[in-house]
């Protein structure tokens, strides 16, 4: 469907990756924690390594969590937008697959948040 | 001599005042008339919501003005801050300022520019005496709040804040749609959905949180209110059956505009839903009350009454009864995550709040929140309060952070999302979701916080930067409530002790 307008009606993008000097926006959510009130958002080079990603961006969300020190990454489950994935942490983000405002889910099995609240 | 006119006669002569334009096409001096496709045959059939002409207006508005202004020289001369029943309570209060008065003053405009743009001059008329009803309410609102600006940090640049802040955009964001709409849909959005079907579950939180909490200034404000908010549900009202019985082919586009705007009201009412379950020290009725009973009840006999017409209750209002035990949580969750960059003070829930909350939401408050709150407390106690320190995924179509659950299961996100000319869109719900995807166009154009921020463009890189941007006072008007300037002074008036908490002082007393 289409906005009704009386007369063309600009599409003017906000938030496109060109206005990002350089960065892309990634999305990453740890499942059955929301303690951590939403997923959260960060601005960073397509070419950050995965591994990167996860020793150097993840923790500033999710080590105040109590669950994050007892992860056993080996067992941790990954989505990108939706589907299954299985990183390769040695490639990029944007060798991944992870584009602009892509939106990456890990789940932590046994590790359930607060109690095994979901928090 | 000529005869003296009856009350009929003299009240038409005094608001029909419209003309069929010569010099120019009607179509022309009215241009937004026709474009949204509803048909008016005849504005004759228009019903003026209140018989009001302009001299008994302002005569009843003015005594109001004298009544009020008076209450509010007493309070402030007799320090009434000191009144209310704690410090925290004054965090409803921000809320308000920040995120509803400037509705108030959208609202206005938006009233005034239909006042211009429909074209019945009845519907002008009323539409022109509630614009100036909504500046009243943001001017008075205005006055009530300035007296605690004196005393509490969190009132003093709420119009800037309004305009920048992240957790404002989502009511900005509501009015801003609604004012980008065409005339029809601003008058079922605004003068039905929230001015009507919504109204209580706005006004009666904060009002009534007032007179429980001793803030006799508010509560003085909205009985004040009151009266114009009975012309505001009668105006939503005939705006809506006048469209309905205009022309059968109106009903399709007035069930859109009730399915996008009940649900962009919904999100927005979230906020007040965490004010009256977390920030009222005395809480006279949960969100999930107040939602039963005005939605639920009041609301559900309205859709009766409409369903002569062939309106029918949205689809997700099951999605909103589910809700109901969770979203006031999920948003004091959010707020207590970010309260490092919110003009409010959050802060963990005392026992007796805690004990109030669980008797309130018997199914989902000791399963699924109170363990957040203990370890939350326990990482106080350590000197670790808590806080983000990364930007929250907001949902592009409500522009809050994305807290909320799937509705069967509240242990996990509801994640949504799309695709629009190769961008990718997410959203918290499929509500959410499907307004985007009926006008995409709009949508793109939205200003969200997060984005903006990592684009340079709210004060540059940097919490501290971004806080400068926001013209905070960093560790006045944000951060935990215990320990700020806001309690210390609080503790001070009321002669408390400095070092005992409220669950302290609960054992004490």
């Amino acid at each position: 469907m289409s906005v009704t307008a009386i007369g063309e009606y600009p599409v003017m993008v906000r938030d496109g990756v060109e206005q990002f000097h350089g960065n892309q926006m990634v999305i990453i959510g740890w499942d059955k924690h929301l303690m951590i009130s939403s997923p959260m958002a960060y601005p960073l080079p397509p070419e950050m390594p995965f591994e990167a990603f996860v020793n150097e961006i993840m923790p500033i969300s999710f080590s105040a969590h109590p669950d994050w020190k007892q992860i056993k990454w080996d067992d941790v489950q990954w989505s990108l937008d939706g589907e299954s994935f299985t990183p390769d942490m040695r490639a990029s983000l944007k060798d991944n697959g992870i584009g602009h405002k892509s939106v990456i889910r890990f789940q932590t099995p046994g590790l359930n948040g607060i109690s095994g609240s979901g928090s | 001599m000529a005869k003296k006119l009856n009350m009929r006669e003299r009240y038409k002569l005094m608001t029909r005042l419209g003309w069929e334009t010569t010099y120019q096409p009607m179509d022309r001096v009215f241009p937004y008339d026709k474009y949204e496709g509803i048909k008016v045959r005849d504005w004759d059939a228009w019903e003026d919501p209140f018989r009001m002409t302009m001299d008994a207006y302002w005569k009843y508005q003015g005594e109001k003005e004298k009544k009020l202004y008076a209450i509010m020289d007493a309070f402030a001369q007799n320090n009434g801050q000191l009144n209310v029943t704690d410090g925290r309570y004054l965090n409803a209060l921000k809320l308000f300022l920040q995120g509803v008065s400037p509705l108030e003053y959208q609202a206005h405009r938006g009233f005034a520019r239909q006042g211009r743009h429909l074209g019945g001059d009845g519907a002008r008329v009323a539409c022109q005496m509630q614009s100036i009803d909504e500046l009243r309410h943001v001017q008075t609102q205005v006055h009530t709040m300035s007296h605690y600006n004196k005393y509490f940090d969190g009132f003093h640049e709420f119009p800037l804040w309004h305009d920048r802040v992240w957790y404002l955009s989502v009511p900005k964001s509501f009015f801003d749609d609604a004012n980008t709409c065409g005339p029809f849909e601003f008058m079922i959005a605004i003068g039905f959905l929230f001015e009507y079907v919504l109204t209580n579950l706005l006004f009666v939180p904060f009002m009534s949180g007032a007179a429980y909490n001793g803030d006799m200034s508010t509560v003085t404000f909205g009985f004040s209110a009151q009266s114009d908010e009975a012309r505001h549900l009668t105006l939503g009202l005939q705006a809506i059956k006048f469209m309905l019985e205009q022309h059968e082919d109106n009903l399709p586009i007035v069930q859109r505009w009730m399915d996008k705007w009940l649900w962009r009201g919904y999100k927005v009412l979230s906020l007040v839903g965490a004010m009256q379950d977390y920030m009222l020290p005395e809480s006279p009725m949960s969100w999930k009350e107040a939602w039963e009973i005005y939605f639920e009840q009041n609301g559900g006999a309205l859709f009766n009454d409409l369903a002569r017409y062939g309106i029918k209750v949205p689809d997700y209002a099951a999605i909103c009864a589910k809700e109901k035990d969770h979203i006031s949580h999920q948003v004091w969750g959010i707020l207590y995550n970010h309260t490092n960059a919110a003009a409010m003070h959050t802060w963990v829930p005392d026992q007796k709040k805690m004990d109030w909350l669980s008797a309130k939401y018997p199914d989902t408050f000791d399963k699924y929140y109170r363990p957040r709150y203990e370890y939350w407390k326990e990482q106080e106690e350590k000197g670790n309060r808590y806080y983000s320190q990364a930007l929250p995924c907001i949902c592009q179509t409500c522009q809050i952070p994305m807290g909320f659950t799937e509705p069967d299961d509240p242990t996990q996100v509801a994640y949504r999302s799309c695709e629009y000319k190769g961008d990718k869109y997410h959203f918290c719900s499929d509500p959410c979701k499907k307004i985007f995807e009926d006008e995409p166009e709009k949508y793109v154009h939205a200003w969200l916080p997060p984005q903006q921020i990592f684009q340079g463009n709210c004060g540059g890189e940097g919490l501290d930067n971004v806080l400068k941007y926001y013209h905070f006072n960093d560790g006045a008007d944000n951060m935990e409530y215990v320990g700020s300037p806001d309690e210390k002074r609080w503790k001070e008036w009321k002669g408390l002790n400095p070092d005992e908490g409220i669950d302290t002082e609960a054992k004490a007393s």
